[in-house]
């Protein structure tokens, strides 16, 4: 029981991080009908932002509160990676619109690898620390010596992660906004007859994917309390395996799926077998593709006439 | 584009010998077409006569790749779509692409976004008092309503935008004939009342030839006939191809 809470606590935790992830795949899948292989990297790349951010404000400015520091961490860190999401949209994936289907793919490829080797060049293969920020922990209960506990910084990943969805859940259901990215979304070409300019929503939609990310980002450098250049990749594949179970194109699907993934990945570690963890997950990505392939909250693909 | 050709002072839409392609298929092999404000201007052909590609095409999708479209003198061929949207020109188009994931109410906000929302309440007022219909299925998502129901829904989300140049294509689609009705007395209500100018696409030719100005008969790419609406209605052509059970 005790070691079940704590799972639990830590799946979620882990599941908070991959559903944000996820939900730039099925943003971006949902609109251009790509799947973004890069943006693992940009998660990657969010962490290495936030960490050399951090480490500016708390030894070049000597910011001494934690909680400040992180918060302007946030913020760049959002800032400065929808800035490089939007950029690759510019750069990799616009050009090649109208083009058939697979070239925006494996352009995306080609981004994921030449961000994993730019941070690998420019910040060095080693995994990059931070000082631990945050260590404090409540304890919940406790038995025969065995502690279950909930650490502050779990807190704040759960409900920074729960207010921003909500937000975002705000800005795709009730702003102008959100609703010219559903109509884009739904029929590109009536959006545009409306006046809505498609390549601005386009473009707007990694810009959001990119911050939420970035949440994401930030999140994990300070959980795990360190990064490195190919960290994006399996958190990254991950969260694509989250967005696919929850049925890719549905957002409430990506936060659901991403749960889902982090509570098998957590209990599939503590029950089974740590090393085989990957496997887990991934497996799920090859059951839901051949039984499931619409995903849990996914609608049926139809063919448009 | 470059040099054009001062239009005629009335005429707010000319199409000009257009030329538009789907790969090697020509669909439009030079047509011209001309709408004056405060007009009612009909297109009238059978299927595959190339009616809706140029209501298309006067939106660049696809563009013309030969020829010229003008709007209140201005070169809009190749203007980006939701820039010419933005001159307030509506369109209803065909197959009436209603976001079947959004309420009807979305619908309708997306019609008015060229607006800027300015006259929503007012203009969502107009749009029920048409379209009765509606405002019971206002929360209902586009995608469940009936063929007829999102008919109306494509002409009100056109109107929601004020435009001032409404381009129908095939509003009796799948109609009944009251409502049919009911929508042709209604464009003629705003054609009369608030002066609109309005570019009919239709096969029900009897209607539209009724109703409109002026009026074209499109046959395989090509403007075969051109005159007033009644006096085409006269045209032995007409009333053998398009009236008299001659429809395909």
């Amino acid at each position: 029981m005790d070691i079940f809470v704590q799972q639990l606590i830590n799946g979620l935790t882990l599941g908070s991080i991959y559903g944000l992830i996820a939900i730039g795949y099925t943003m971006v899948f949902g609109i251009i009908g790509m799947v973004n292989f890069a943006h693992g990297d940009v998660f990657m790349v969010s962490a290495f932002i936030a960490l050399i951010c951090f480490l500016l404000l708390t030894t070049v400015l000597g910011i001494t509160s934690i909680f400040l520091a992180l918060a302007i961490v946030l913020v760049v860190a959002m800032f400065f990676t929808a800035l490089t999401n939007w950029a690759i949209e510019r750069v990799a994936y616009r050009p090649l619109r109208g083009s058939f289907r697979l070239a925006p793919m494996i352009s995306a490829i080609g981004m994921s690898i030449l961000l994993a080797n730019f941070v690998q060049v420019s910040q060095g293969p080693r995994n990059k620390p931070v000082p631990p920020m945050i260590g404090d922990v409540i304890v919940l209960m406790e038995r025969d010596g065995y502690q279950v506990t909930l650490a502050w910084k779990q807190v704040i990943i759960m409900v920074l992660t729960a207010a921003l969805l909500g937000g975002f859940w705000y800005l795709v259901q009730k702003t102008s906004l959100g609703r010219a990215q559903r109509a884009c979304e739904q029929d590109r070409k009536m959006a545009a007859l409306l006046g809505i300019n498609v390549d601005h929503t386009i473009s707007l939609t990694f810009v959001i994917g990119a911050a939420l990310a970035a949440v994401a980002g930030v999140m994990y450098l300070m959980y795990y309390g360190v990064v490195n250049f190919a960290d994006g990749f399996v958190p990254g594949v991950k969260a694509f395996t989250a967005a696919v179970l929850g049925g890719i194109g549905s957002l409430p699907g990506a936060v659901l799926g991403g749960l889902l993934i982090g509570l098998i990945e957590t209990f599939w570690s503590a029950y089974f077998s740590i090393e085989y963890k990957d496997v887990a997950a991934f497996s799920i990505l090859a059951v839901t593709l051949i039984f499931l392939p619409q995903g849990l909250l996914g609608r049926p693909e139809v063919e448009k006439v | 584009m470059s040099q054009t050709s001062p239009a005629t002072p009335a005429a707010m839409l000319s199409v000009r010998g257009v030329k538009t392609f789907y790969g090697n298929i020509m669909a439009l092999k030079g047509v011209d077409v001309e709408v004056n404000r405060g007009e009612i201007v009909t297109l009238i052909g059978s299927n595959g006569a190339g009616k809706s590609t140029l209501m298309m095409t006067i939106f660049g999708q696809p563009r013309a790749r030969e020829g010229q479209i003008l709007y209140e003198g201005r070169d809009i061929t190749r203007m980006p779509t939701h820039e010419i949207a933005q001159l307030k020109i509506a369109q209803s188009p065909e197959g009436r692409r209603i976001f079947p994931r959004m309420t009807v109410y979305e619908n309708l906000q997306m019609g008015a976004s060229v607006d800027g929302f300015a006259h929503f309440d007012e203009d969502l007022l107009k749009v029920f008092t048409l379209f009765p219909r509606l405002k019971e299925r206002i929360s209902q998502r586009g995608g469940t309503l009936s063929g007829g129901e999102q008919q109306m829904l494509a002409i009100g989300r056109a109107l929601m935008s004020r435009p001032r140049l409404l381009m129908l294509d095939e509003p009796s689609l799948g109609l009944a004939p009251l409502i049919v009705r009911q929508i042709f007395d209604a464009i003629r209500e705003l054609n009369r009342n608030e002066g609109l100018t309005v570019f009919l696409v239709e096969q029900n030719a009897f209607h539209a030839l009724k109703l409109a100005h002026r009026g074209y008969v499109l046959v395989n790419g090509v403007v075969t006939l051109a005159g007033e609406g009644r006096e085409l209605l006269e045209r032995p052509e007409v009333r053998a191809a398009y009236l008299e059970g001659g429809r395909h």
